[in-house]
């Protein structure tokens, strides 16, 4: 009877952390699914649940209905494009530079790689304004590329860090045994190296993709005109607006934040994984 | 043939002076350049072109002339004081409560994930609308239990920055706690169950067992979490837009509003000013990195 009144006690206590830790984290996405989901009426009147429930601003939003969401489809693909094509770009550049300073240990390999973490040592939004206006300089301002080359700049160090440390624990005597059968360098990271790092470029992938899909301070700097933009600048446009539709900024808002809650479950295994590793090593 | 392939796979890497550059090291440079192009377009030149751009004396007169940049340098101090020690000391806290091994504790870590993963846009807006004096669930649920109305969170500055402070909170505690949660699993079991042998609470050992082995993590987390912060620009911008009446700017959505202005010169100045801010904090993390 003892232990059971402690057991008891002990979960309560737990529960009494577990639960303001629940309400916490899902009090704005629950109101953010309650929103999508309520006719204007119902949102406005602060009920708690929808009272009946309705799919009609999902209709509206992937019908473009709406003048803020007219271009709704495009905005998307932008999005899907950037995403895409900062994913590719940083794996391309990340693995090959992690390929040369772990394997290949190309001299001062390891100062590229303290200059690369330099980055994230100034502030996301300090160094978005010089980017804003190098990006003129180069004349990329208003193209989508700018954007891309200016998320494949932040996600790279991160990318050739992780995938540094991953490298490093490959066996030595992969590369020696594959010289021996007379493999140039570049047959050694096609055939050997990229086949045995795959988990570790889905998680660096699913990062670089994850971060300039969820990214809203560069896209709403660099890019400008409505067929141009990414989702997020368009949900900020709304803001612009005195009567703004929340119902279906909302819901727009649901929409764009499904595919990185998704994908980040998917691949959370190797995600978590690189995290940590480098945490407890520092 | 076994031989001269070992001793040819043991200067694997090396450079052989006969040759000049061996074919690892040429392609090791070429391989390496993608990124080192990178760097240099959109890092170097960048920082190199914001300190030619914050040279003129006069952008640093008319900076401190200008009550919104005074205003926003406190702003950012308390957000990054206040803020981000709460935030390390929650994470800190929780980190704890997530070590636990029941089913229900594991659903809610997977869970508690959620603010990290999802972007920051949807989820500072939905707070935004909570947080609307007419319309908002929030005082409309004040209003319906004390028949009386509810403060008009962001027009208050003070009140607005908390807030702001506290979707930032919201935003990142779950990155640090998993970080936190991550060097506490690193500690090994017999040091605690060594505590336990010599009758130590709960409290004695966390401070003897756990704080020693996660002090030095946690304070690089602080640190690290601190320079991040300053280049915060949505917690604040999509909360308060850095109102009302430019009040609750901090110096990240400050830099962003000159350069929408048009007053460049004056955005890099806002930028140059925070470096007494970043360069002790890049220091000592530096030191510790290198250690």
């Amino acid at each position: 009877m003892k232990t059971f009144f402690r057991t008891a006690s002990n979960e309560a206590k737990l529960l009494l952390v577990g639960i303001p830790v629940l309400i916490w984290t899902l009090l704005p996405i629950y109101h953010l699914c309650l929103f999508a989901f309520s006719d204007k009426q119902s949102a406005f009147s602060g009920a708690l649940f929808p009272a009946h429930p309705t799919l009609r601003n999902f209709e509206v939003v992937f019908g473009q209905k709406h003048y803020f969401l007219h271009l709704f489809w495009q905005q998307l693909f932008n999005s899907v494009f950037i995403a895409l094509a900062t994913g590719a770009l940083t794996l391309l550049v990340a693995t090959s530079a992690a390929f040369a300073i772990s394997r290949l240990k190309v001299k001062g390999g390891r100062t590229v790689l303290n200059l690369a973490l330099f980055t994230y040592f100034i502030p996301a939004a300090f160094l978005a304004v010089p980017m804003y206006r190098t990006m003129g300089l180069y004349g990329l301002l208003n193209s989508q590329w700018a954007l891309i080359l200016a998320m494949v700049t932040i996600a790279s160090p991160y990318a050739i860090w992780v995938l540094k440390q991953a490298s490093d624990k490959l066996p030595y005597e992969l590369d020696e045994a594959a010289v021996m059968d007379g493999a140039t360098p570049m047959q050694l990271f096609r055939l050997v190296y990229i086949p045995l790092m795959l988990p570790s470029l889905v998680a660096v992938g699913t990062y670089a993709i994850l971060l300039a899909w969820n990214e809203y301070l560069y896209a709403f700097l660099l890019l400008s005109k409505d067929t141009q933009i990414t989702l997020p600048v368009a949900l900020g446009n709304f803001l612009a607006a005195d009567d703004s539709p929340w119902e279906l900024l909302m819901t727009t808002g649901l929409i764009y934040a499904l595919p990185p809650a998704a994908m980040y479950y998917a691949v959370k295994k190797y995600m978590v994984g690189g995290l940590t590793a480098g945490a407890v090593k520092s | 043939m076994t031989t001269a392939s070992l001793t040819d796979s043991a200067s694997l890497g090396a450079t052989s002076p006969k040759k000049g550059l061996s074919a690892w090291q040429t392609w090791g440079i070429i391989l390496v350049t993608p990124y080192l192009l990178v760097f240099a377009f959109f890092v170097v030149y960048p920082v190199l072109y914001a300190f030619w751009l914050a040279h003129k004396p006069e952008s640093y007169v008319h900076l401190f002339n200008d009550p919104i940049f005074v205003r926003s340098i406190w702003n950012t101090l308390a957000f990054l004081i206040i803020g981000i020690n709460l935030k390390m000391i929650v994470a800190l806290l929780l980190s704890g409560f997530f070590m636990n091994e029941r089913k229900w504790v594991k659903a809610l870590s997977v869970i508690f994930i959620l603010p990290w993963a999802v972007p920051s846009i949807p989820t500072i807006l939905s707070v935004r609308f909570m947080l609307n004096p007419e319309w908002g669930v929030i005082n409309q649920l004040i209003f319906r239990f004390t028949a009386e109305d509810g403060p008009n969170w962001l027009n208050d500055p003070q009140l607005a920055l908390f807030l702001a402070i506290l979707v930032h909170i919201w935003k990142s505690l779950p990155f640090w706690t998993l970080i936190l949660l991550a060097g506490r699993l690193a500690i090994s079991g017999d040091l605690y169950e060594a505590a336990s042998v010599d009758g130590a609470n709960s409290w004695q050992k966390f401070r003897f067992v756990t704080w020693p082995s996660m002090q030095q993590l946690y304070l690089t987390c602080t640190i690290l979490s601190m320079i991040w912060t300053l280049g915060d620009f949505n917690s604040v911008y999509l909360l308060t837009g850095g109102g009302p009446a430019d009040l609750t700017h901090v110096l990240a959505t400050l830099g962003i509003r000159y350069l929408r202005l048009d007053q460049v010169d004056l955005s890099m100045a806002t930028i140059v000013c925070a470096l007494p801010i970043i360069l002790p904090l890049v220091y000592v993390m530096m030191k510790r990195l290198s250690k």
